[in-house]
């Protein structure tokens, strides 16, 4: 008896057909769940050389053991695919209420292969799997396809849909469900998009069984106390969202402005978490199962709308990043994210590149058709937005994202990106080890698989000074490993701030019926980190692209109380690849990966 | 001296945003916390011109105080 299902449902998009296959519980409990069960299935299915738009490459949809369980968070999904973006291993994580659905229909995974001749849609009813054609639904935006699939589903259904962004095959396109949760990063919304499939409605009727009833009781409650407590996730997150972020890396000055030409933004306040609950908030909006609730739901006044509301990553993008200081404007930008289904990130943060671009006279007026572009118009953000959505005119080229704009410009310097995925909302020249995770991150540009804010910046689980190296490069990897556990486990990263390695070892083991400790649930998500390398190794992305733009390494920055610092990560790296036993070349070693089971 | 605190989150309530504090010479963070009625086991980040402080630092003309409940994000 266990949280895993045991299925895996494979769809063959061309065939319109599918088959449901029994899922090997070795290989699941080796690699967890989620997204290191992702990344071993893609592995032996599919050539990471795959073109990542093609037919052959596959999207594979895991959850985790403990999605729909009673576990706190127990919602979150997987999608594992190559990225158009970045080349690397993509794997992308959402919340909200689909994941545990699908578990309840009696999947673990699902597997989409190939492409369809025409756009279909997929609906799951437990058993009863159907493949229909979705020409009435192929070019509706995200809430309108939704409700009209909704309304021929029973009460209750989960969707996951893309929108026009993903039909186009913006490589920033995301894959969203239940309205506004993306599974944002890495352009997974255009794979699906190549494989003409719009969108997958679920509804299930199982409950998941678990390992020990009693057991998982007693870890359930110690984890719902612990989260009840901490200052986090008890009272920080539930009151402002992570929009409460703002502020706060502002006042350490490496709150990125302008594309990162520098790192402290005069208007921050205006743009906060306290402005958005004191002026805009309607309600909380929680996944499934999560008594955190930082989910936002928030009023666009003049819009008429009631809506999700920006993440902190989100305010940064097309707020500071872009110099833009209206809250309201940002609300509509990620409205419009969200209706076309675009990552805000990478929008955002292409958008700040293509307004550094014009204040360059790369790009020239001639070819804006008419739509501002300059840094602080509010105009722009939500312009261009809809512009890239529906890749029109510059949009078009907006949409490869901020590296591949930049460097059809010959200035592919000035994307702030890491194997051009875009960095988000922390200056790493004043944040010593979050800069060693932008840089050796498995999916390239990204914050959110090695926290080190927490530490360097909240002083979670300890304080540690933000402008020091020294025992950094330890810090990052555990830090790596622990969040590989938790996104292949299916619940949310933010538990950590609250619940420890330990925490997690009950409950998937209550769970389970797994016998890990500690150290050998560390010791697994050190073997799903060094997997995702092998696959980026072999899908060609060269250890030297664990770097930073290099603004960030040679322009210290220019004020604000960070004032001054560059990253050093060439004082970093080394150490890091010794720890993960990884050569000077950054290939991880035989006797390491030996020892890792791989 | 004229010290400038700025209050965020959850001790906004009832308070300023920014307040100007005039303060004897050698007061520290401590003296700050504590007129204000901010317990120090309230106070989560604790900057000085936006570096990390401590409640034990003196402060001098013109430093600016940053304060933080427990908050967190992603």
């Amino acid at each position: 008896m266990s949280s895993y299902m045991g299925k895996i449902l494979r769809i063959n998009l061309k065939q319109k057909s599918f088959q449901v296959e029994n899922l090997d519980l070795e290989k699941a409990k080796k690699f967890i769940g989620g997204r290191g069960l992702g990344t071993k299935l893609f592995m032996d299915e599919v050539d990471p050389k795959v073109d990542a738009l093609s037919p052959e490459n596959k999207l594979f949809i895991v959850t985790g053991p403990l999605t729909g369980t009673s576990v706190p968070t127990g919602g979150r999904y997987m999608v594992v695919t190559k990225s158009p973006l970045s080349g690397t291993i993509a794997s992308s994580n959402s919340g909200g209420h689909w994941g545990a659905e699908l578990k309840a229909a009696g999947y673990d995974v699902i597997i989409i292969e190939d492409k369809a001749d025409m756009p279909v849609y997929i609906t799951i009813e437990d058993g009863k799997v159907e493949i229909k054609d979705a020409s009435n639904l192929w070019g509706k935006r995200v809430t309108e396809a939704t409700d009209i699939i909704k309304a021929e589903m029973p009460d209750k259904s989960r969707i996951l849909t893309i929108g026009p962004a993903g039909e186009q095959l913006s490589k920033m396109a995301a894959i969203m469900n239940d309205y506004d949760r993306a599974a944002g990063r890495s352009g997974v919304g255009a794979v699906m998009g190549s494989k003409n499939l719009k969108a997958i409605a679920v509804k299930g009727s199982s409950k998941t069984a678990v390992f020990s009833e009693e057991k998982l009781k007693e870890a359930n409650s110690v984890c719902m106390k612990k989260i009840r407590e901490h200052g986090v996730t008890g009272a920080g997150l539930p009151t402002y969202g992570t929009a409460v972020l703002v502020n706060i890396i502002n006042e350490n000055g490496v709150f990125p402005t302008n594309n990162f030409q520098t790192a402290h933004f005069e208007a921050a306040d205006s743009i906060s978490g306290e402005t958005m609950t004191n002026e805009y908030l309607l309600r909380k909006n929680p996944c499934y199962r999560c008594p955190i609730a930082c989910g936002r739901w928030v009023k666009i006044e003049d819009m008429g709308l009631e809506v999700g509301g920006p993440e902190y990553e989100t305010l940064w993008a097309f707020g500071s990043d872009c110099g833009v200081s209206d809250i309201v404007s940002i609300f509509k930008a990620n409205y419009w994210c969200n209706e076309y289904g675009l990552d805000t990130i990478s929008v955002g943060a292409t958008i700040a590149a293509a307004m550094e671009l014009y204040q360059r006279g790369h790009i020239k007026a001639e070819e804006l058709g008419g739509t501002p572009l300059e840094f602080g118009s509010n105009e722009a953000i939500i312009e261009w937005t809809q512009k890239i959505g529906k890749a029109e005119g510059l949009g078009a080229k907006m949409a490869e994202g901020s590296y591949r704009l930049c460097e059809m410009y010959g200035v592919p310097e000035l994307s702030m990106s890491v194997k051009k995925l875009e960095l988000p909302a922390y200056d790493p020249r004043g944040i010593q080890g979050h800069g060693l995770q932008y840089a050796t991150s498995n999916r390239g540009g990204c914050h959110v698989r090695g926290y080190m804010i927490s530490p360097e910046i909240l002083g979670v689980p300890e304080k540690l000074d933000r402008f020091t190296l020294e025992g950094k490069a330890q810090w990052v990897k555990i830090f790596q490993d622990l969040t590989a556990v938790i996104d292949s486990l299916g619940l949310c990263l933010f538990t950590s701030f609250a619940m420890g390695a330990e925490d997690y070892v009950q409950v998937y083991n209550a769970a389970c019926g797994t016998e890990h400790t500690v150290e050998s649930l560390l010791e697994a998500g050190e073997r799903i980190y060094a997997l995702e390398r092998m696959f980026n190794l072999q899908a060609g992305i060269d250890p030297a692209q664990d770097t930073l733009p290099r603004r960030l390494l040679e322009d210290p920055i220019p004020e604000g109380p960070s004032k001054g610092s560059v990253h050093r990560l060439s004082e970093l790296l080394p150490e890091y690849y010794t720890l993960r036993g990884w050569g000077a070349n950054g290939i991880p070693e035989q006797d390491r990966l030996s020892k890792l089971g791989l | 001296m004229k010290v400038t605190v700025k209050l965020f989150a959850t001790f906004r309530d009832g308070r300023q945003k920014i307040l100007e504090m005039d303060l004897p010479d050698k007061a520290t963070t401590q003296n700050v916390i504590d007129a204000l009625g901010i317990a120090n086991s309230e106070v989560a980040i604790l900057l000085i011109n936006g570096r990390d402080g401590t409640l034990d630092r003196p402060l001098i003309e013109n430093d600016t105080v940053s304060l933080f409940p427990p908050v967190g994000g992603g």
